[in-house]
């Protein structure tokens, strides 16, 4: 498993690419060995950092008042990953505000010492957005959870980042609307960290992402402003920068207040399940389905061992002997569901489909569902250890990427279980291995790669919707060209002078993708640009 | 492995630890998450705690403080993708924590207090008199009305406020004829604070079996299962009342044992575990287990037989922890109740949350606890109902208390109660 080491010191803030060092860090104190060993996290002050962080712990400590502020290691500990298990980084220390303003005090406590400072809602993401920082504040955002104001009339709610995805959806339920964003963790996950990863789910194959459904965001910057970005309409003159803020993986500032757009529940909504002998058959039926025009709000598709998964973990009860299920499920005006789905059904049996069952009633839905949205973390009762991937490929070349996946499983003998938002192409391919069996950990890690190379070979992107953090920052290099790269930089510098808002995450650092080896040619454009210095 | 917090009899099994991905799917469903919002009082933050244990963090007073946070709810099992045993690893934990870390006195007192008095049948029926007294001599309006209670330590005023109306106990027969065709042979576990607070949810539990057709056999002396104890790490403690029981049932040749406590269920159910490394009596714990069955569990196996007399109620059924996270008993209490003619059942939001009752949490934690507690009764309070079910003592205090202090006093009465009410065709 990819380690990082726990962050770096305060001189190698190594945001760019390798040999890049950008300018406003020059000023700070030289990485010191003191604090390359003190790996523990705890606040001591035997270190420049950890007296800074004390230092802090008081200051935070009175901004925030009393069991708010977590020093001690053995707490600190527990903050140590989010979703993201295989990345672990004891932070510095842990702060728990419960309004905007406090938000705000402590990223401008952090801003005045140069500290970094790392944002986590539930902790659930899955490409270690939220990994802490050795030397930083983590600002947690579960104790802020209210919601705010709720405005059917108006299409919109008003909350908190701390407020469970789901949560909005009841509360807008008894007026008849619903928070469309579903990713699999929606029981659990953050509204606030949803717009940091600009979050999907099964349903944006219709309804699009997070960023579709957020009309604005009341954000502290990385020196401790707090500001409105977007507004409560639709649209808002000047730059879009609603839209660079949600999906920045939490590097451009924290957001506080979060205006959801809410949409109205539908009049019908039809689910059924298909069970295919294959994958093949079950990607065709998906390819026929979209060709005829038919937009169903969401097509999962779950392969022979994603169901294995699911069977053992939640006794799902789906057809046996199924290679491959589709969920496809409609909604909208009854009439229209009414037409479309018996479509979906020619489709389903002329691509081969065995076992047609159409839920009968909510119930039997959500149990259709359940297995789909626990496969992740079912996959622990067929493997002890598992990487979740994340990819993206055109639709149309499903069968064959699916097809490239199973030769490079058998190939390596590693074990690959299949669950995808087939409808919009993003696979979520899920390795299985030992670590306790030598050599299985680096074959995964290999396997897992490799589906990310095909997935880029194929046309599409290394990241779907669970954001690109620390575990994928290194593909970034593969997938954007460095102008791409530089450009993406200045753009997080105009955010985030001082490079301490989530530092480390998205672009490669020599620290977690290794320093390359090689010449260097010429003047980097940014070196030239003064706005960054070569080391 | 002596360094770090465990030692080697059972510490919290790094393989169970391991079985943990950390996707946080636990959080909302614990209590003490929901309350506080921070990592170390949720399940995952409490498994995280255990693994830096047995990786060598001693065991401090912070983690014994998180480990103690948790109510042993066993909300978190359900909800669990992956199948992780948290139980099973609360439960090491605990009996960890008992062995290895000294509490402060004033804690250790109160602890002992507590196990000297409530696992034992027999001393807490002799309280039943000065309570009687208590209850009906004005005393307690008259420290209530003078605020002296206020005065009190938090333990003892939480104390006061769960003591139900205690009403006449009748001493049950050992041996109670089934009605008309025999289909069983039943022991019945009377258990402790179930028969001296509410001894007439065991006489209508009697009464409701015998009309399903079932013998019923009450052993005397019969002592407690030892829940409390297991629950809270005693351990050695548990182990003794568990042989106990188990011989004191053994001896009086039954198919099943049923149990109306959802506490004393769940414990029970353990036995196996908590004996594995008991020669003489592995075995036997494992076929105990077997037959251990809660009453609803029961009466929808056996099917019904006694006709149901109808009863015009709205009634809002309470899951108690250990009956439905603990042991998965959801829909047959429901089921048992939509039998009952005229009687409607409603549901009570954020149903899966604890009521903080949780054994003797609310003594321990009486914080929590209440916040807890009045968060249920404002819940139950939205459904209209007028009368609680639910099938543990524990729950059945704590929300009648809530309820209290909220100024809207309620019903709450046990399925066994409800179902005898129906059979006899009597109101409730």
């Amino acid at each position: 498993m990819v380690r990082p080491g726990t962050g770096a010191g305060p001189g190698s803030q190594p945001h760019i690419l390798p040999w890049l060092r950008v300018s406003q860090d020059s000023d700070r104190p030289p990485l010191s060995l003191e604090s390359e060993k003190d790996q523990t996290g705890g606040v001591g002050a035997t270190t420049y950092q950890g007296a800074k962080l004390a230092l802090l712990a008081a200051e935070l400590s009175a901004l925030l008042g009393p069991n708010a502020v977590i020093t001690d290691r053995q707490r600190l500990r527990t903050y140590e990953c989010d979703g993201l298990a295989q990345h672990r980084v004891v932070p510095g220390l842990v702060a728990l505000p419960e309004s905007a303003e406090q938000i705000a005090a402590v990223v401008r406590a952090c801003a005045a010492q140069s500290v970094p400072f790392v944002a986590r809602g539930s902790g659930t993401g899955l490409s270690g957005g939220a990994l802490p920082h050795t030397e930083g504040v983590l600002i947690v955002t579960s104790r802020m959870r209210r919601i705010l104001e709720v405005d059917p009339a108006n299409e919109r709610a008003i909350v908190e980042p701390g407020v469970i995805n789901l949560d909005v959806t009841k509360a807008a339920e008894p007026y008849g609307w619903y928070f469309a964003p579903d990713p699999s963790s929606q029981q659990v996950c953050s509204v606030g960290g949803n717009v940091a990863e600009n979050s999907g789910g099964a349903h944006c194959l219709k309804y699009g992402f997070t960023t579709h459904h957020v009309l604005g965001v009341e954000v502290v910057t990385p020196d401790g402003e707090l500001v409105w970005l977007g507004g409560t309409t639709r649209d808002v003159p000047g730059y879009d920068l609603l839209g660079t803020f949600i999906g920045s993986e939490g590097t451009l500032g924290i957001a506080t207040k979060i205006v959801v757009r809410l949409t109205r529940a539908p009049e019908s909504v039809r689910c059924l399940l298909a069970a295919f002998p294959g994958v093949d058959e079950a990607g065709a039926a998906v390819s026929a389905i979209i060709a005829d025009g038919v937009t169903p709000a969401a097509i999962e598709m779950m392969d022979a061992l994603a169901i294995e998964a699911a069977e053992a973990a939640v006794a799902c009860g789906y057809p046996e002997g199924a290679g491959a299920v589709l969920i496809v499920e409609l909604d909208g005006p009854a009439a229209e569901v009414e037409h479309t789905f018996a479509a979906v059904r020619r489709h389903c049996t002329a691509a081969g489909a065995f076992e047609i069952r159409v839920a009968r009633d909510a119930d039997e839905r959500a149990r259709f569902w359940k297995g789909r949205k626990s496969a992740f973390a079912a996959v622990g009762r067929i493997s002890p250890d598992y990487i979740v991937q994340d990819g993206v490929i055109p639709r149309t070349v499903l069968p064959d990427v699916l097809r490239r996946i199973t030769e490079l499983s058998a190939g390596t003998g590693v074990r690959v279980a299949n669950v995808f938002h087939a409808g919009d192409g993003n696979l979520h391919p899920l390795v299985l291995f030992d670590e306790a069996k030598p050599g299985e950990a680096q074959a995964a890690e290999e396997v897992s790669g490799a589906i990310l190379d095909l997935c880029i070979s194929y046309g599409g992107s290394i990241t779907g919707e669970h954001g690109v953090g620390v575990d994928k920052a290194c593909h970034m290099p593969r997938m954007f060209s460095t102008d791409d790269l530089d450009t993406m930089q200045r753009l997080r510098r105009a955010f985030d002078p001082a490079g301490i808002c989530n530092p480390g995450k998205v672009f490669p650092t020599p620290r977690l993708c290794g320093e390359v080896p090689g010449k260097r040619k010429g003047v980097h454009p940014l070196q030239a640009a003064g706005l960054a210095e070569q080391f | 492995m002596t360094a770090g917090a465990f030692d080697n009899h059972h510490p919290p099994a790094a393989e169970l630890i391991k079985d943990c991905v950390h996707c946080g799917f636990c959080l909302p469903s614990c209590p003490t998450y929901v309350l506080w919002g921070e990592e170390m009082d949720s399940p995952r933050g409490r498994i995280q705690l255990m693994k830096a244990g047995i990786e060598g963090e001693p065991l401090s007073e912070s983690m014994v403080g998180h480990f103690d946070a948790c109510l042993g709810c066993m909300a978190c099992v359900p909800a669990c993708p992956s199948g992780v045993q948290y139980g099973t690893l609360i439960a090491d934990t605990r009996a960890q924590v008992e062995r290895r870390y000294e509490r402060p006195l004033r804690q250790r007192l109160l602890r002992e207090a507590i196990f000297r008095l409530f696992p034992y049948p027999r001393r807490l029926r002799v309280l039943r008199g000065p309570l009687v007294l208590y209850q009906r001599s004005g005393l307690s309006r008259w420290l209530r009305r003078t605020k002296l209670l206020d005065r009190l330590p938090a333990t003892l005023r939480v104390m006061e406020s769960l003591i139900p109306t205690l009403t006449r106990r009748q001493e049950l027969p050992v041996w109670v004829p089934a009605r008309g065709q025999r289909r069983a042979v039943v022991g019945m576990l009377t258990g402790c604070v179930q028969d001296a607070l509410f001894p007439e949810v065991n006489a209508a539990t009697a009464r409701v079996l015998a009309g399903e057709g079932c013998a019923v056999v009450i052993p005397r002396g019969q002592g407690c299962c030892g829940a409390l104890s297991q629950h809270s790490g005693r351990e050695d403690e548990a182990i003794t009342f568990a042989r106990a029981l188990i011989d004191c049932f053994d001896a009086a040749g039954v198919d099943y044992i049923v149990v109306n406590a959802a506490g004393c269920g769940s414990a029970i159910k353990e036995y196996a575990h908590l004996l594995r490394d008991d020669n003489h009596y592995a075995e036997r714990a494992r076929a105990f287990v077997e037959r251990t069955r809660d009453i609803s569990e029961l009466l929808v196996e056996l099917g019904p037989v006694a006709p149901r007399h109808p009863l015009n109620i709205t009634v809002a059924y309470h899951d108690a922890c250990h009956l439905a996270h603990a042991q998965g008993i959801r829909s047959q209490p429901r089921e048992l109740l939509r039998s009952i003619p005229g009687l409607t059942v409603t549901e009570i939001p954020e149903a899966h949350l604890c009521c903080g009752s949780a054994g003797i949490y609310n003594l321990l934690q009486p914080e929590p606890a209440t916040e807890l507690g009045d968060r249920k009764a404002r819940n139950l309070l939205t459904t209209g109902a007028s009368v609680l079910v639910t099938g543990n003592p524990g729950c059945s205090m704590q929300i009648a208390a809530s309820a209290r202090r909220l100024g809207h006093p309620l019903t709450v009465t046990h399925l066994a109660s409800v179902l005898d009410a129906s059979i006899r065709g009597v109101p409730l």
